[in-house]
């Protein structure tokens, strides 16, 4: 194996266009893929000698967060918690104080789990990825990324530089939970996340939710969102919320939880999401 | 494959490596420069026992590539006594009686360090949650818990 550290986009595309080329951000997942043989790549790319994949920067229109930042470092970040507070919540359940010195959110969604837990905080965030690649420069929204486990929508010497999140609505509130077991250093049985905004009487202008661990990729629940957007997300909407949720899943069956298990929990975490996104909306 | 040549800080001595590719900053440590107070245990981020500190930063030493600490600063337990004198950590690991096999020990005291280091007075919450990533067989994780608490007071000065 090879290792290299191009210090620009277009060393490091030209790297990964080669094959058996893999991205290197935090290295939490791909190094145990390596030791577990389940990964032989022939040259790994550390995406990390390039500025872009390791910056935070605000301006007017939102964040813009490099791929290979930490979850430890977006917890730290003067701002960001305030604005976005589900994300870096969700970033920060990866594992545990170790794994967050260096897992990233562009290792998180590009490890391709349908359970990663920064994923569905990402896609209630609106989060929009930057990609680099032999063709030039392009972006996606984060839920057209993953595919199915392991599969992704980027093509050869493509990969995520940073992601794109949008200026926290004035009334804007977002949140991220997940159902596993026990309390920590775990993967989620499902994981949703809720952002949604309200207008000054408090109705709901728009809202995006989206569960993990439901089906073969992350998923964009509309009809969820859609089931608060109009209402002052009173008890009744939070029904139709409720079942929107359920409505979406497709899980599988595993030792973490069955099909009828997840399908109801995914229902109850989403109300659960739901509120706790409402009450820090309330709050701006 | 031509090795690598890193050049890195090891509590805070200049020192340099020849290293594959694949070797990951744990084996660089342990057989390259002789430090084995970091322990290899799950391999995979899980157990912690190979905790150290990369500019500040709680990490898991066997998850990094040696490489990677070009140009950085690593700290070790090897660090943590200043010459005979314990740090205070140590000092409380052993009055708790904090440990039995002491193989998660050189982890636990590393990541304790860096969370006193961010948070001087934690709860005895946030010290459990920090430390969650630090799997211990031994201790049923009471007594470290305590010693960390009451090294954090010593260091307060309360």
């Amino acid at each position: 194996m090879r290792y290299e550290k191009p210090t620009t986009v277009e060393a490091a595309t030209a790297l990964l266009a080669g094959q058996g080329a893999r991205v290197l951000a935090g290295g939490t997942d791909l190094l145990v893929q390596m030791k577990a043989r389940v990964l032989n790549p022939d040259v790994v790319v550390d995406i990390k000698g390039i500025e872009a994949t390791r910056e935070i920067t605000k301006d007017a229109s939102g964040y813009t967060i490099g791929a290979a930042v930490t979850g430890a470092e977006l917890k730290e970040h003067p701002t960001l918690s305030k604005d976005w507070p589900g994300l870096v919540e969700a970033a920060n359940l990866i594992g545990s104080t170790q794994v967050q010195g260096r897992a990233s959110l562009g290792g998180n969604l590009c490890n391709g789990s349908p359970a990663a837990d920064s994923v569905p905080g990402l896609i209630a965030a609106g989060a929009v990825a930057t990609i680099v690649g032999p063709k030039g420069t392009r972006t996606l929204p984060v839920e057209d990324i993953m595919l199915a486990p392991r599969k992704l929508a980027l093509t050869a010497g493509e990969f995520i530089v940073s992601f794109k999140i949008p200026a926290r609505p004035k009334h804007g509130g977002d949140a991220y939970l997940r159902f596993i077991p026990r309390t920590e250093m775990d993967i989620a049985v499902v994981g949703c996340g809720v952002a949604l905004a309200l207008d000054d009487s408090g109705t709901c202008t728009a809202a995006r939710v989206s569960l993990g661990a439901v089906a073969a990729r992350p998923l964009l629940v509309e009809d969820a969102g859609k089931a608060l957007v109009g209402t002052k997300v009173d008890d009744a909407a939070l029904a139709k919320l409720e079942a929107a949720a359920r409505a979406a899943c497709k899980p599988i069956d595993d030792k973490r939880g069955t099909v009828e298990f997840r399908v109801d929990v995914a229902g109850t975490l989403t109300v659960r999401t739901a509120k706790i996104a409402l009450e820090r909306a309330r709050k701006v | 494959m031509a090795k690598h040549h890193v050049t890195t800080t090891v509590n805070g001595d200049p020192v340099e490596y020849l290293c594959d590719s694949e070797q990951t900053l744990l084996d660089c440590l342990r057989d390259e420069l002789d430090l084995i107070g970091a322990k290899e245990g799950c391999s995979s981020g899980d157990c912690g026992a190979c905790s150290v500190l990369i500019d500040g930063r709680l990490v898991c030493s066997c998850l990094i590539l040696g490489v990677e600490a070009e140009g950085k600063k690593v700290e070790t337990i090897e660090g943590m006594a200043q010459g005979d004198e314990l740090h205070p950590l140590q000092r409380k690991f052993l009055e708790h009686a904090a440990l039995q096999c002491g193989i998660c020990t050189p982890g636990v005291l590393i990541a304790a360090k860096a969370l006193l280091a961010k948070n001087p007075d934690p709860t005895e919450t946030q010290v459990r949650y920090w430390l969650a990533g630090n799997l211990c067989r031994c201790t049923g994780y009471d007594k470290i818990v305590r010693a960390v608490m009451d090294a954090a007071a010593e260091m307060r000065g309360a």
